[in-house]
């Protein structure tokens, strides 16, 4: 809501030294957001003048036809003589009343006004457009031509009123009746403490019988109508000046007399009016539901089909606008231009209608205009005949009109809301004893009644149907007394048990990974179905299954993620491509993955608790959300230097970077060969853990398939992981049972097996461990060698330190020969293992 | 060598002459002077000290004396072999000094060289951000809780006294998640959270009162990735449910919060503002940590981290909304609430200087990694 600082001044009597700052600073403390206060005309300086255009010559010789004028300024030019002037503009002519910065002038933009030669003339100021002085849309986008009888010489800054401020309100759903004049006046009277004069406190006539018809179908949609007429409107009346610049300073653009009105005295009570032609309604004005199919054109030129839900006003021919939102073209006020048709009656519509209704249907044909905009927070139910006087008043004074004695108000009966309090409710939300006396003269000074002593009964203003509770209440006391009074005070909380295991997990997690080198990246979650061809998955895999959005915010990324690899990799691209190539990024982040049972999550009460069962179903009809985690790895891992050469980053990195999760939630990571989409078939590694003895695939490690990585435009040999961590975290523990370190000496006994080379070596492993028993404390692969000469063809040898240690005594070396001896000998049983010799 | 004899042969034992003994001492003491290296040393040593040394035969001569003369000539060659010995040992430490002292020149190596053989890694400056906003209020006794992200519209909107057609639901500009085929287009009752606020109700449902919980998490709104808007965001929220708490703990629990992540002398501002799931409602403002507001209408020192007003807006607050406990279950006439919410990325933007929002969103390497493991 745009308020310029004259206007409200005409219903405050504000110090004559406050700026729009200080105003500003006061409506802030009092709960208006107050964005900017626009300084209008700041920047400008006169000498501007009223002149008439005296002789206009065509220039013809240039790209682009000019004029010369000569325009009369009276003695605003010291001279009397008229001011030559060239312009470019052509929507004026010779008689017209511009406005003219004279040489000396400067306008908005620092646009210094001085003569000057050009299109081979001498030109001596300027004639003005109302965006050349920052005037705001009048319609014309050319030369502002003034009413004839407007006086040659005067001064333009001040008949256009020029200089002014304007604040501009965010005004927040709850504070409807700040969307006028008239509810920003009324909290700026508050905060000053000064009186207000409202503009809606004005003599309306009663209700007669010779109104125009009017017949309400719908009283709860539309409870209160009035109806005025006015007749015999001039057709060359235009709206005043004075008028114009109210409704550019707030931000609209003057069109008809008769519109400027309605919307003049919308802006100043908040109360949305219509007016129509009434030679072109046809019968009884209504206001009914519509029925379904029902089409109606609205003033935008949009052909609309009506939805039963909505509210519109009718005809005896049917709908002529959608009631609150918009009205209809077929009784449209005429254009000025439009001589023939000129308006001449006019039946002016005030009414209230239902907030809910009025939101449901701009929302459905979204369609927001002024009048919707108030209407869903909330319009003063009251104001409606004041708004229709008004609205009288104006157009027979600015148009010659006559009002007609017919008054048609329809009401449906409605009672004063009450709110009971306890005279320290605000006492006891703020935690400041504030007294009875200060609660109730706050509640008294924004509009409300109140009687009772340690129980107020408090019925709120008609303006105000956004108190409701007892906690609104509070905070209109605590708001006018002041925010910044609230005193500093520490609750004190229960001691509390600091972070879970499951959050401790996923910090270490992430600083595990950040200390090996990697770079956390936290990507969308928005993905298109096509990534998941690239990745290379099956037609059947469960990641295809996506949960997706109806309103994505592009058609292309409508899914949500099943998988964290298309963000990562899209992000070590992005990094590849700004010439970073040696890359380890991760990410943990949830993912999500439809029910197998798709259903609607349920709108439960909230008058009280839902039950046990009602949240139970309501959680079920959530995609399943499980965190994961993944690295994606690029480039160099070591870098080569100084100290010798670097290494690539390879299959082994993920794989490591796996076990470092594992490692962190305390799980047991069961690593062997795998085979799944994005992986390449021969350096993928599946991993598993178990939770509760069953064993459970968590992830995928390794280098991408060649495939996956052309596709996707990735550096060559990417490599990646990724692993469900909440399944991980189930199959953890992390409470460590600390071993017993023995003091003997250790036997070291090194053995090489030579295997077949598809024997995973992590099986050779278990078999050494098996065999070698209780007195093996580590067991350490040191070698793997591969040659068909020594070795044999498709065969590989695995070189092996096993470290053997007692609890109780220095081992003997025939002790701990026997141990590697048995544990060569089961390893020879399970996998084939011969000692190499 | 000969064994000791009975029949002594008093010729045979010049080697025991006194200045005889003096003179092998004094030999063996120059050669080891003269050892200019431990090997030369070594050889002086084997030389003057060897069992073919001459004092090694002079003290074997010893049993050819006769018994009165062994005890003398026993002690002067005694003495000698203790002088020798002493000498070597100081040659033996002072050459190994000397050594010792050129190797480790030599082992000398270029400490400035650079290494980074394994570049750091980072964690996100956001979840660092959210962990350290969140340490602050589990330092005070709070507990962190999660909830998630596609979330039901009535844990989003409804239990939140946001209504239906309330016209603070529409501001939010909400992804809707789609519901089964033939459902109409937010048919699902599903949406991605607009906000952290949908964990308050949860920790109302869930947990024991009183509740004292922070929750960080994403968030989702339906606004274009430009310089100033991302669709995808965090935010901390804070919820307290307690007998008695009022708007001046509200006030006492942000000023704490903003000392402990801005320093001692900061302190916060509320204006009036309008949520639906807080009644009174709050924006709250914090002192500009770097001018601490000196910089308002001082042209002179203008403050760019506050744009000179002395204040940054952090966020919304305020008493929780008694329709909301209602809806939780909650008793709103025994007890009272605050929250309170904001923008990690807005933070985390004048904390520390970022100046466009894609930065935290594209996840560069050469953004992220200068933040380390805390924040």
């Amino acid at each position: 809501m745009r308020v310029p600082l004259s206007w409200l001044r005409e219903y405050v009597d504000l110090p004559v030294t406050e700026t729009g700052r200080d105003v500003q600073a006061k409506l802030i403390s009092a709960g208006l957001e107050v964005e900017t206060v626009e300084q209008l005309g700041a920047d400008l300086k006169g000498p501007l003048v009223v002149g008439r255009v005296a002789t206009i010559e065509e220039l013809t010789e240039f790209k682009k036809p000019i004029r010369f004028c000569t325009v009369d300024v009276g003695q605003a030019n010291g001279t009397g003589e008229p001011q030559e002037i060239v312009c470019g503009a052509r929507n004026f002519a010779v008689g017209d009343k511009v406005v003219v910065a004279l040489p000396g002038a400067v306008l908005p933009g620092d646009f210094q006004i001085a003569e000057r030669k050009t299109y081979g003339k001498m030109s001596r100021g300027m004639i003005c457009s109302s965006d050349e002085l920052n005037m705001g849309d009048d319609g014309t986008k050319g030369i502002i031509v003034l009413p004839p009888e407007t006086e040659v010489g005067r001064d333009a800054i001040e008949l256009l009123e020029l200089v002014d401020e304007v604040l501009d309100i965010a005004v927040t759903p709850d504070r409807g009746y700040c969307l006028s004049i008239r509810g920003v006046a009324r909290e700026t009277a508050i905060a000053y403490g000064l009186p207000l004069r409202d503009p809606a406190l004005i003599d309306v006539p009663g209700p007669n019988a010779y109104g125009y018809p009017v017949r309400i179908s719908d009283p709860t949609g539309c409870d209160r109508f009035t109806a005025r007429t006015v007749t015999g409107l001039s057709a060359e009346a235009r709206s005043p000046i004075w008028l114009q610049r109210r409704l550019q300073k707030v931000g609209m653009r003057p069109i008809s007399l008769a519109v400027d009105v309605t919307n003049y005295v919308m802006m100043e009570l908040g109360q949305p009016l219509h007016a129509y032609d009434r030679g072109l309604v046809q019968g009884t004005i209504g206001v009914r539901r519509a029925e379904p199919g029902e089409k109606l054109t609205t003033l935008d030129g949009v052909e609309r089909t009506l939805d039963a839900e909505d509210l519109v006003i009718t005809d005896d021919r049917g709908p002529i606008g959608l009631a609150g939102v918009m009205g209809g073209a077929n009784t449209e006020i005429a254009d000025h231009d439009d001589v023939e048709n000129a308006t001449a009656d006019v039946v002016i519509e005030a009414a209230h209608f239902d907030a809910l209704s009025i939101a449901r249907t701009a929302r459905r044909h979204k369609l927001s205009s002024e009048a919707s905009r108030r209407f869903e927070r909330g319009v003063d139910p009251q104001a409606t005949a004041a708004a229709a006087q008004r609205t009288v008043d104006l157009l027979v004074l600015l148009a010659g009109g006559t009002a007609e004695a017919g008054v048609t108000e329809v009401l449906a009966p409605t009672a004063p809301r009450t709110i009971t309090i306890p005279a320290d409710h605000p006492d006891q939300v703020a935690g400041v004893a504030y007294g009875r006396e200060t609660v109730v003269r706050r509640l008294q000074e924004i509009g409300c009644d109140v009687y009772g002593q340690d129980e107020l009964i408090v019925t709120v203003p008609s303006w105000r149907p956004d108190l409701t509770d007892p906690n609104d209440l509070a905070e209109e006391v605590i708001r006018l007394e002041g925010y910044e009074n609230l005193p500093s005070t520490l609750p004190k909380p229960p001691a509390g048990l600091g972070l879970t295991e499951r959050q401790r997990l996923h910090r270490r997690v992430g600083r595990a990974l950040a200390g090996a080198g990697y770079v956390e990246a936290l990507n969308y979650p928005f993905i298109g179905e096509q990534v998941f061809d690239q990745l290379a998955l099956e037609k059947d895999d469960p990641a295809r299954r996506v949960v997706k959005l109806s309103n994505p915010l592009s058609d292309e990324e409508p899914a949500l993620r099943t998988t964290l690899l298309p963000g990562l990799l899209a992000a070590l691209r992005r990094n590849d491509g700004r010439g970073s190539h040696d890359l380890a990024l991760f990410e943990s982040g949830l993912v999500f993955r439809p029910r197998e049972e798709q259903r609607i999550a349920a709108v439960l009460p909230v008058d009280r608790r839902p039950t046990d069962e009602e949240l139970a179903e309501l959680n079920a009809a959530l995609p399943e959300q499980p965190r994961h985690v993944a690295v994606v790895l690029a480039g160099a891992r070591e870098q080569a230097g100084w100290w010798g050469k670097g290494r690539p980053a390879d299959w082994a990195d993920s794989v490591e970077a796996a076990r470092s999760v594992a490692r962190e939630a305390g799980a047991e990571l069961i690593i062997r060969k795998g085979q799944y989409g994005p992986w390449h078939p021969g350096r993928c590694a599946e991993l598993a853990v178990t939770v509760d003895g069953v064993e459970q695939v968590v992830g995928h490690a390794g280098e991408l398939h060649p495939r996956v990585v052309k596709a996707l435009g990735l550096p060559a040999r990417t490599c990646a992981m990724e692993l469900d961590l909440d399944a991980v975290e189930s199959a953890g523990d992390v409470t460590v049972a600390a071993p017993r370190i023995s003091t003997f000496p250790v036997a070291t006994q090194d053995v090489a097996l030579v295997v077949d080379a598809v024997v995973p070596a992590a099986e050779v492993e278990e078999a050494l461990r098996d065999g070698a028993g209780e007195l093996l404390e580590s067991i350490r692969l040191f070698d793997v060698y591969e040659n068909a000469e020594q070795l044999g063809e498709g065969r590989k040898s695995l070189a092996y330190a096993l470290r053997f240690r007692a609890a109780d005594r220095t081992l003997t070396v025939d002790e701990a020969s026997a141990a590697r001896d048995a544990a060569v000998a089961l390893a020879g049983e399970r996998v084939g293992a011969d000692l190499r010799s | 060598m000969s064994a000791p004899n009975k029949s002594y042969d008093p010729v045979e034992v010049e080697t025991l002459k006194p200045e005889e003994i003096e003179r092998m001492r004094d030999e063996a003491l120059a050669a080891f002077a003269a050892a200019d290296s431990l090997d030369a040393l070594h050889e002086a040593k084997v030389a003057h000290t060897g069992p073919a040394s001459p004092l090694a035969l002079a003290n074997r001569e010893i049993g050819a004396l006769p018994p009165h003369a062994k005890a003398e000539a026993g002690k002067r060659v005694g003495q000698a072999r203790g002088a020798v010995n002493k000498g070597l040992a100081a040659r033996q430490t002072e050459l190994e000094a000397e050594r010792d002292a050129r190797v480790l020149v030599e082992e000398a190596v270029d400490v400035t060289l650079p290494y980074d053989r394994v570049p750091a890694g980072a964690r996100h400056p956001l979840t660092t951000m959210m962990e350290r906003v969140a340490d602050v209020f589990v330092a005070m006794g709070y507990e962190v809780a999660e909830g998630p992200e596609a979330e039901a519209e009535w844990f989003n909107f409804d239990a939140l006294n946001f209504l239906p057609d309330h016209p603070a639901r529409q501001m939010q500009d909400t992804f809707f998640v789609q519901g089964p085929k033939g459902t109409e287009e937010s048919g699902s009752g599903v949406v991605l959270r607009t906000h952290t606020s949908p964990v308050q109700a949860r920790a109302l449902l869930d947990r024991e009162l009183p509740v004292y919980i922070v929750c960080p998490g994403r968030v989702f709104r339906t606004d274009e990735l430009d310089a100033t808007h991302t669709p995808v965001f965090h935010q901390i929220e804070l919820l307290a449910v307690d007998e008695g708490l009022t708007m001046a703990d509200l006030k006492g629990t942000l000023d704490h919060m903003v000392q402990a992540l801005f320093g001692e002398d900061m302190k916060t501002r509320l204006r009036p503002n309008y949520f639906p799931f807080t009644e009174p409602s709050a924006e709250m403002d914090m002192l500009c940590y770097v001018c601490k507001g000196e910089s308002v209408g001082n042209p002179d020192r203008p403050c760019r981290t506050c744009s000179s007003e002395g204040w940054i807006e952090l966020g919304g607050c305020g008493m929780v909304n008694p329709r909301v406990l209602t809806a939780c279950g909650v008793d709103p006439e025994k007890y009272s609430g605050f929250a309170f919410g904001f923008g990690i990325e807005r933070m985390l933007m004048f904390r520390h200087n970022v100046e466009d929002m894609r930065d935290m969103v594209e996840g560069d390497v050469r953004f992220t990694r200068p933040f380390g493991m805390e924040i």
